[in-house]
């Protein structure tokens, strides 16, 4: 009866072990350093310029949103709090997630999956490695320790690109009010929130494109739908956690 | 001698009723029992989806059974878990159907790999370096004639190299058993036969225990009548009563099943219509 739940039950069960695995393996013997550096680079470095990109539109989008009812109360003065809040609560963890999930979480799903298709993965274990370690876990580790970073670097651009449209375009607000506000209204709620946020999507998108990579099967055309699923269910996940996490927040 | 002989000889694979099945469908592998011997050559032919690369990759605990005994070199191995699968892997050599080769590092660093990587040749604990193994990997290129080509990668050179480079990583450990998955599989005649040269080659220099899944049966008959003489450098077929024919067994894989096992001379006496499609006088086969 309880058929159709079965299928997404044992894949969650399978994230979860696999999320055990690979964590427990950044204490194990051996390290692949080499690995681990090589994906903080395609990662983070790779991913920067199109972070910095988002990031700063997000915060002029938001600005010039926020003009127009800003003024109807006569509290343009405002626009840097509103802007800076909603980015570092919000926008920049979950615009930069989605980004990463899109360019890695697949990017990860159809190299894995290349791997298993043809019988790399296989080989890793029959030569003496074991995959979670030497793939899952460099990835793992990467993505925890860019993300965050990344978030905080599209924080950042984007209340820039708020001050852009605020103080030089609009003219709403003087600088220095503009930078004070935004800076005295992040309380360390927010903060906290902004940056546990990316450390749980990390782990998502890591692991997702991981799963999903491995259980590849199919020839090429599975690397495909390996790839497309890793990133519709990376996406859909990161919604999910966002609103628990903020939920809990709220409330505190 | 012939005393000798028995008292070295060891089981090196053995399958006891070992099925295997995937979710509810019917099952992949049935029943299948067999026993590969040391100095043996076994050719395991079978049409696509019988069941052969299964019952290698349970044969290196890849796949689990769902039921039955596996044992590797006298040790029962059915219930073992990965770390100690990693030590039995160890003694195993393998070459993939799709290749395996790790196509992000080099030729020679894909030769490397198992003697970097597997626990059997670490000294306390720490790997050996890619120099101090670089006698081994030129060693075993050389073997497969592609000694030139160390730091190419695995895209750069044909399917038929990357056959060699496969057939290289897995002898470059000194198994004690290898196992060839469709060695031939997707080459020309000229190259398919090169590479069972190789194989020849190898069983003749090493000794090694193999099994080899091939859908040519040419590759069987090759092996099972071919050996490799070392002064002339060059294959010759041994002579119709000599022994040496003895040690290449074949078995034909249908559906799961193991529906036969013997010699060639066996294998070719066979009517079953399904069998004889395997052997090298498909006439005969009309009854
Ligand atoms: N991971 C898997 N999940 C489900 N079914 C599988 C899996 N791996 C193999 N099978 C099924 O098992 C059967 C046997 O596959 P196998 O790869 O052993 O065939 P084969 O004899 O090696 O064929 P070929 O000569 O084409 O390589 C096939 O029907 C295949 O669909
Ligand atoms: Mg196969």
């Amino acid at each position: 009866m309880l058929d159709w739940l079965k299928s997404p039950i044992l894949t969650f069960q399978e994230f979860v072990t696999l999320a055990g695995r690979a964590s427990l393996n950044v204490f194990r013997r051996p390290f692949y350093g080499q690995d681990l550096f090589l994906q903080m680079d395609t990662i983070g470095v790779g991913s920067l310029p199109i972070t910095v990109l988002i990031g700063f539109f997000s915060g002029v989008i938001m600005a010039l949103q926020m003009s127009r009812a800003l003024s109807q109360y006569g509290a343009t003065g405002q626009v840097g709090q509103i802007t800076a809040i909603t980015l570092v609560r919000e926008m920049g963890p979950v615009l930069t997630a989605l980004l990463i999930a899109g360019r890695n979480a697949s990017g990860i799903a159809s190299e894995l999956g290349s791997m298993k298709v043809s019988e790399q993965i296989d080989a890793m274990r029959a030569l003496g490695t074991d995959p979670v370690k030497k793939l899952v876990t460099p990835r793992l580790l990467a993505m925890c320790v860019t993300l965050p970073l990344l978030t905080i670097i599209a924080d950042f651009v984007g209340i820039v690109g708020g001050y852009m449209v605020a103080v030089p375009l609009l003219r709403l607000t003087t600088g220095s009010q503009y930078w004070n506000n935004a800076w005295r209204s992040l309380e360390y709620n927010d903060i906290a929130q902004g940056l546990i946020k990316p450390l749980l999507f990390a782990f998502i998108i890591a692991l997702v494109g991981c799963l999903y990579g491995m259980r590849t099967s199919g020839g090429t055309q599975g690397v495909g739908r390996a790839t497309t699923q890793a990133v519709v269910v990376a996406s859909v996940w990161i919604f999910i956690v966002t609103a628990l996490v903020t939920r809990i927040f709220v409330n505190l | 001698m012939a005393r000798n002989e028995a008292k070295e000889r060891k089981c090196i694979l053995k399958f006891e009723d070992v099925s295997l099945q995937f979710d509810q469908a019917s099952p992949v592998l049935d029943r299948v029992s067999f026993e590969i011997w040391s100095g043996e050559t076994r050719i395991i032919l079978g049409a696509a989806g019988a069941g052969k690369t299964v019952m290698m990759k349970i044969a290196l605990g890849l796949l689990k059974a769902s039921s039955g005994r596996v044992s590797v070199m006298g040790q029962d191995v059915t219930n073992f878990d990965e770390v100690q699968w990693y030590e039995v892997r160890s003694h195993i050599g393998v070459l993939f159907q799709e290749g395996g080769l790790f196509d992000s590092i080099t030729i020679e660093e894909n030769v490397a790999y198992p003697l970097l990587n597997q626990a059997r040749f670490m000294t306390n604990g720490k790997k050996p370096t890619i120099d101090s193994v670089r006698p081994d990997v030129q060693e075993a290129l050389n073997f497969v004639e592609l000694g030139n080509t160390l730091n190419k990668f695995p895209s750069e050179l044909s399917g038929g190299m990357r056959r060699r480079v496969g057939i290289a990583r897995g002898s470059v450990a000194d198994p004690d058993l290898f196992l060839y998955d469709s060695p031939t599989a997707g080459l020309d005649p000229i190259t398919a036969n090169t590479i069972i040269a190789l194989l020849i080659k190898d069983r003749e220099m090493r000794n090694t225990t193999a099994a080899i899944i091939t859908h040519r049966f040419q590759d069987g008959h090759l092996m099972a009548n071919f050996r490799y003489n070392p002064e002339k450098d060059h294959l010759e077929r041994l002579p119709a009563d000599s022994p040496l024919r003895e040690r290449t067994k074949f078995m034909v894989m249908k559906e799961g099943q193991l529906v036969f096992e013997g010699s060639e001379t066996e294998l070719d006496a066979s009517r079953d219509p399904y069998i004889s499609k395997f052997s090298m006088h498909p006439a005969r086969k009309v009854s």
